[in-house]
């Protein structure tokens, strides 16, 4: 074991890198949208290698190294808004601590204690922001539900948009619309 | 006059854990343990291609992902009798071992620790004495008093920002904590570097099984993972090389760092190792298969009764009938529909049957599972008393070791039956780990060695018959005995049963009406501040349960987690 302490490690000098993380339990339906949007982001677009996406289920201490040091972290979860299933909805930065305390996500304990760790270590992500949908099901099942897979396609847009925000173009793949 | 504390956090989506307990004279007298989300994923199986089990049971849970995964291939290899190559049984093996030394160093440092450490007690500490007292202790490249120093620096700069983060919620200044400044301080540097090393830990799972969290290279017959000597795409030597160094440090921290913190704060609270006893009735199975048959294994395993090791009686195999013939679960006191008696996982139904908190009714979501009608506890401790019982020499080495180790911080002999206790199942998944560790660098070995000899071989195509097999598939896992039960027709899943580690050791009241492992540790534990439970929490915590009982990290502020009522 090198003797560096966390205290004393310098955040490592890397190229921008970003992170696409779908959360949430693919066995209870539109709980797993955000896991959905990673497995179908790659199937539509072609990203730069800047750009990673993980499939973190419900995990949580196991995604510190991946989410350590981000220019930005785009994290995919079903999102209770109080809105009509599979609205759209964007919380960004200062809106990101407040979906974690007011609990809008069931799962959120593993991550925000990664994220919690990252903030002392000071290497948390520059920009968070979490896109998800109104989920209309949270039932034992490997499917979403009609309102939320009719949802994902201005679910995966927006996350285009929002890539492309972070000067990160995403190429539409033959054949798919844009 | 006696109370009622209730703990509910709303934690991961496994489903979290409820306990009650009814205080009286500053006691635990009785406690309930009720899981509070039903897990049916059982029923989601049915009908599926078994090769697709271990993918979906994998999902179950965020921190046993890769358990399940294992529990689910080896009850579909059990039900077809399948061989397995023994390069893919090392591969499975290094993932199991270094899953579990992940797991459990997260567990003492990031989930339970502070439930003996005072974090704002580091404040006082004063850097130099922390350091003389680690390197004491160990030879550890980060105790010295320069990497104490700066470490109560930043946690001061930390606490002054009011934003205690991951340290919200501790019960800070609690009359139970007893640690001296100087060891908070070292705890909470060793807090910080086992972020750091619990990576290594998740680089060795990542590269064998493709990916992490998740992993990907399990399959029915073996592993997905090309074996090759100098290919670029597959697994090398080169990267079993990095996997090598990885496991080093992992073995340095464990030995250098983890065992002594908790042989530390073991001897100072000699008091925790004669509460939380409990049902000391152990099983535990034996694991890390070193041939293709699942006949031979590095670590033994077995039945423990009463708490005395001369009663041991070793498990030998996965197909043991010891083991297969002994489980049964009972729903009595579980919110599912019963009448039947306790019945066999093969047997088992999961058929919801709500009704509200019951005390002596239904209260849980959990069954509960019995050995030859005996409740059981599960674990580490378990495990390690299997072992030494076994006539393990390694855990012997390091139980040994760490008892002299607490008997001289605690200035009194402390024997093994100290570890009959909450913080003795700490002391033995500290020792448990020591162990996986060098099995984990000897497994390496092993499959090095295959490699050497030219052998590349990694699976073994299933066939699946007509007509009716079943099967199961034994893990000890880092919470104890899992045990996957399939049952399957005409190559579909007929019938899937989980019987998960937490599910022994938080059950409800069995058919007999007696408690599972948690209510009866928890009796008598002692509760100085009701709506302050450190000393419940310690005696749950130290299960280390997989229904998060994270109250670490609930925000207080916006959702109370304990409510006392007069009872």
């Amino acid at each position: 074991m090198p003797s560096r302490s966390l205290a004393t490690r310098p955040a490592p000098a890397l190229a921008m890198r970003i992170v696409v993380l779908g959360v949430g339990n693919i066995l209870l339906s539109d709980e797993g949208l955000g896991v959905r949007i990673v497995e179908r982001l790659p199937l539509s677009y072609s990203l730069p290698p800047e750009v990673e996406l993980i499939d973190g289920g419900t995990c949580g201490m196991e995604m510190l190294e991946n989410l350590e040091g981000l220019d930005a972290l785009i994290m995919i979860d079903a999102i209770r808004a109080g809105k009509p299933p599979g609205t759209p909805i964007r919380l960004a930065d200062t809106a990101v601590p407040v979906f974690f305390k007011t609990k809008l996500s069931p799962h959120q304990i593993g991550l925000c204690d990664v994220l919690a760790t990252l903030a002392m270590l000071g290497r948390a992500p520059r920009h968070t922001t979490i896109l998800g949908l109104q989920p209309q099901s949270l039932a034992l099942g490997m499917e979403l539900s009609s309102a939320v897979e009719a949802g994902m396609p201005k679910l995966l847009h927006m996350l285009v948009e929002e890539l492309a925000m972070l000067g990160i173009s995403a190429s539409p793949l033959a054949g798919e619309p844009a | 006059m006696s109370q009622r504390v209730t703990i509910d956090p709303v934690t991961r989506i496994e489903g979290h854990l409820r306990v009650d307990v009814e205080v009286d004279g500053g006691k635990v007298k009785k406690a309930w343990a009720s899981g509070q989300m039903w897990r049916g994923v059982e029923n989601i199986l049915i009908g599926r291609d078994p090769r697709d089990a271990w993918a979906i049971t994998q999902r179950i849970c965020g921190v046993c992902t890769t358990v399940h995964a294992i529990a689910s291939v080896r009850a579909v290899e059990n039900a077809l009798q399948l061989e397995l190559p023994v390069n893919a049984q090392y591969i499975r093996n290094m993932i199991i071992l270094a899953h579990a030394v992940h797991d459990h160093i997260v567990h003492f440092y990031h989930l339970s620790a502070l439930d003996w450490v005072d974090v704002t007690s580091a404040l006082k500490a004063d850097p130099g004495k922390a350091a003389s007292l680690a390197e004491s202790l160990s030879n550890w490249s980060g105790n010295s008093k320069a990497e104490y120093t700066k470490v109560k620096e930043r946690l001061g700069g930390f606490v002054g920002t009011g934003q205690l983060g991951i340290f919200t919620n501790g019960y800070w200044g609690h009359p139970a904590m007893k640690l001296p400044p100087e060891v908070n301080l070292i705890a909470v540097a060793h807090y910080l570097q086992a972020l750091e090393v619990q990576r290594h830990a998740n680089k060795v799972v990542s590269i064998l099984g493709g990916k992490t969290p998740h992993i990907q290279n399990v399959a029915v017959g073996g592993v997905a993972n090309a074996l090759a000597i100098d290919s670029q795409s597959v697994l090398t030597v080169e990267r079993l090389l990095a996997v090598k160094e990885w496991i080093d440090q992992l073995s340095d921290f464990v030995k250098n760092v983890y065992l002594i913190d908790v042989a530390v704060v073991g001897g100072f609270y000699p008091e925790w190792t004669t509460i939380g006893r409990g049902i000391v009735d152990y099983i535990s199975m034996p694991d890390i298969p070193l041939d293709g048959k699942n006949t031979q294994f590095a670590l033994p395993g077995g039945h423990i009764a009463g708490g005395d090791l001369a009663s041991f009686k070793e498990i030998k195999t996965h197909n043991d009938p010891y083991f297969k013939d002994g489980v049964s679960e009972s729903v009595k006191h579980s919110w599912y529909e019963g009448g039947k008696g306790p019945l066999h996982p093969y047997q088992g139904e999961t058929r919801p049957q709500y009704t509200d908190f019951q005390d002596n009714g239904k209260y849980s979501w959990l069954k509960s599972p019995t050995f030859y009608e005996k409740p059981m506890q599960v674990g580490p401790l378990p495990r390690v008393l299997g072992m030494v019982a076994a006539g393990h020499q390694p855990t012997i080495g390091y139980a040994t070791h760490t008892l002299e180790l607490v008997s001289s911080v605690a200035k009194t002999k402390v024997g093994i039956d100290a570890l009959h206790s909450t913080i003795g199942r700490h002391a033995a998944r500290a020792v448990g780990c020591a162990v996986q560790v060098d099995e984990l660098a000897r497994q390496w070995d092993l499959l090095l060695a295959s490699m050497a000899k030219g052998d590349l071989k990694t699976f073994n195509k299933p066939a699946f018959p007509k007509g009716e097999i079943s099967g199961v598939g034994i893990h000890e896992a880092p919470r104890g005995v899992l045990s996957h039960w399939i049952v399957i027709n005409d190559g579909k899943i007929r019938n899937y049963q989980c019987v998960v580690p937490t599910t022994w050791n938080a059950a409800p009241r069995n058919e007999k009406d007696e408690p599972g492992a948690y209510e009866a540790c928890l009796a008598g534990t002692p509760v100085a501040i009701p709506d302050q439970p450190l000393e419940v929490l310690r005696t749950v915590h130290s299960f280390d349960p997989c229904l998060a009982c994270a109250v670490h990290v609930v925000d207080q502020e916006k959702q109370p987690v304990v409510k006392v009522k007069a009872a």
